[in-house]
């Protein structure tokens, strides 16, 4: 298990290498941090642009292999360099990446949790009423692109609290600015914001691993063990619970580290629609101004997401399957 | 198909009323992305000064936008734009899937890890970041250059199920049968194994326009995408995501179309799942078929 471990861990850690390697050559090819400086009025002499492009580690002159080796030399030093106003990358990254965090955290656990028990309901009652309405449901959800889900939301708190007269459902910003109180009302604050973006992010996993989890639990259930379970006199539900969810929960392991990067991909649009100052809308910023050093720190987090989603995915797999275990 | 598998699946569609509504969904779509602009007067970037912001009435069927624009015109062209982006893309991404994943499969060897590599590298490269990137560098070559970016980066989970598939293929008697008789390697692959994947890709297909079509409106909404004076539907919503409850006609309209158009493809992807395997269980919504890293 431990060699297994170590062998993944080996694996992804060159895969992060490449793909940073990648992402640094598509990205300093791509955008143009010269423009940024340039189209300053007055018009800055083109020295001083190349000056500035040099303190920042972006100047065209020297090959873009030596700049990566330059760049990645200090990030693996835990630098991640300058932005193009000169500011630190890793300062700015570590006032967003806790927003995109709980974002995602929380959108993980809800929208798997939900989909579980969904999907499980689902496949107990096929055919049936809620089998019904919650492929419809899935069919729906996964047919709303996230930024069309986000703006359809927000148009639907908007009514709610025009109806109401006063804010209900707040969607804009992480927390109310300037709010006095102690922590029991910035906790709460807090919450208040997190309800729609998290609802946001969270229905279009609920609707994909609901549909992956009555799958497999229609496989389980038509299963040898779970008959013999329910010979040896347990209940319909208990056996399910006890002898077959396990085994039903293992195919979906294998949609985690994906259904993460969607997950990853629909909290960009969530941010930028909510006014969140997350990793996702700095990338957007970031690639508007051309911002090579900024775009890359995101990048690099996203593909490290993806890997340690992958990994989570195989010590899930590793706890249910015991035969990994001891393989 | 006139096989007797070719009448079963058919009767099979006919009879599944997702396929049915995904079906005549997509025929609508079509006939308003392509014979509806020819209906109304105006064109899609044609400007009324007089009707700006101006709610559907019998002028503007649909209402004007903030500077006058039909917005009939624009979601109809739009609508032309997304789909016709949408289904290149995924074509080409699953021909792209298909080439790797048998290549892979069916030579084995260097080639295999090499692909498979790749395959894997390419998933761990965050695609839609790195879309947002290189987008606004292909503006100059027109769409199809966007057909080309998101069919790169969406073939990945696609070739290594085909390759899973050429690999179990590859054990079969009449494979065999056929490479010991001296068949070259690219008649035994036309002959033999794509024949035996046609339906899995077809399927994949329908399902990959969907992904297509949300990955091209999500470039277009950031700006990132079609660029004015052309537009596609993810520039209507984005012009419209600040006023979605002031000019709700502005909003609500590509917004629609938008929804129906993925929806259409989802219900036809799995109709057509359903219909050309009817084992329950094999694949599931959004294409994804069982991969990690």
């Amino acid at each position: 298990m431990l060699a297994l471990l170590a062998k993944r861990l080996t694996n992804c850690l060159i895969l992060l290498l490449a793909s940073t390697f990648l992402c640094y050559l598509i990205s300093s090819a791509a955008l143009d941090p010269r423009a940024y400086f340039e189209d300053r009025t007055p018009r800055p002499p083109a020295a001083v642009v190349e000056a500035r492009l040099a303190e920042i580690g972006l100047d065209s002159g020297t090959p873009v292999t030596e700049r990566f080796g330059h760049w990645a030399w200090r990030a693996l030093h835990g630098d991640l360099g300058r932005t193009l106003d000169g500011t630190p990358v890793d300062a700015e990254f570590g006032r967003r990446v806790g927003v995109t965090a709980r974002l995602l955290i929380v959108g993980t656990v809800v929208g798997t949790v939900l989909g579980v028990l969904a999907g499980v309901w689902a496949a107990v009652r096929r055919g049936r009423l809620p089998d019904r309405a919650l492929t419809l449901f899935s069919f729906v959800v996964l047919s709303v692109p996230p930024f069309v889900l986000g703006l359809l939301l927000q148009a639907g708190a908007l009514t709610v609290n025009d109806a109401a007269g006063r804010t209900v459902i707040r969607y804009t910003g992480e927390r109310t600015p300037g709010l006095e109180g102690g922590a029991a009302t910035q906790l709460r604050d807090a919450a208040v914001h997190l309800a729609l973006p998290t609802v946001s992010v969270a229905l279009g996993a609920v609707a994909a691993y609901s549909r992956y989890q009555r799958g497999a639990t229609l496989d389980v259930l038509a299963s040898d063990h779970l008959r013999t379970a329910q010979a040896k006199g347990l209940t319909p539900g208990r056996a399910l619970l006890r002898h077959g969810l396990r085994t039903s929960l293992i195919p979906l392991t294998a949609f985690f580290s994906f259904g993460f990067l969607t997950l990853f991909t629909g909290a960009v649009f969530t941010e930028k629609i909510y006014g969140w100052h997350g990793m996702g809308s700095w990338f957007i910023e970031s690639v508007q101004r051309g911002d090579v050093n900024a775009a890359m720190a995101v990048e690099v987090f996203s593909a490290a997401l993806v890997l340690l989603a992958g990994l989570v995915a195989d010590l899930l797999h590793s706890a249910l399957d015991p035969r990994v275990r001891y393989a | 198909m006139r096989s007797a598998r070719g009448a079963s699946v058919r009767r099979r569609l006919v009879r599944a009323p997702g396929a049915v509504a995904g079906g005549a969904l997509l025929l609508a779509l079509f006939l308003f992305a392509f014979a509806g602009p020819h209906l109304s007067g105006w064109g899609y970037a044609d400007i009324d000064y007089s009707a700006l912001h101006r709610p559907p009435d019998a002028r503007h069927w649909l209402g004007t936008n903030r500077i006058g624009q039909d917005v009939y015109a624009q979601c109809a062209r739009g609508l032309q734009k997304s789909l016709l982006i949408g289904a290149l893309a995924a074509g080409f991404s699953t021909g792209l899937a298909a080439v790797v994943g048998v290549c892979a499969g069916y030579f084995g060897g260097w080639a295999d890890r090499a692909l498979m590599l790749l395959v894997d590298l390419m998933l761990v490269v965050p695609a839609f970041l790195v879309l947002v990137v290189v987008a606004p560098r292909l503006r100059a070559l027109g769409w199809l250059a966007y057909v080309g970016l998101i069919a790169a980066f969406g073939w990945m989970i696609t070739a290594r199920a085909v390759r899973a598939m050429t690999r179990s293929l590859k054990e079969r008697q009449f494979v065999a049968v056929a490479r010991h008789m001296g068949v070259g390697p690219v008649v035994v692959i036309r002959r033999h194994i794509l024949p035996h994947m046609a339906s899995f890709l077809v399927t994949d297909a329908t399902v990959a326009v969907a992904g297509a079509v949300i990955s091209e409106t999500g470039l277009s909404y950031f700006g990132f995408g079609v660029q004015p004076p052309d537009v596609s539907l993810g520039t209507l919503i984005a012009d419209a995501s600040d006023v979605p409850t002031t000019y709700p006609w502005m909003f609500y309209f590509p917004a629609g179309l938008l929804v129906l158009l993925v929806l259409a493809f989802h219900l036809i992807g799995d109709a057509l799942r359903d219909a050309l395997d009817p084992e329950p269980g094999a694949v599931v919504v959004g294409g994804e078929a069982g991969s990690r890293v």
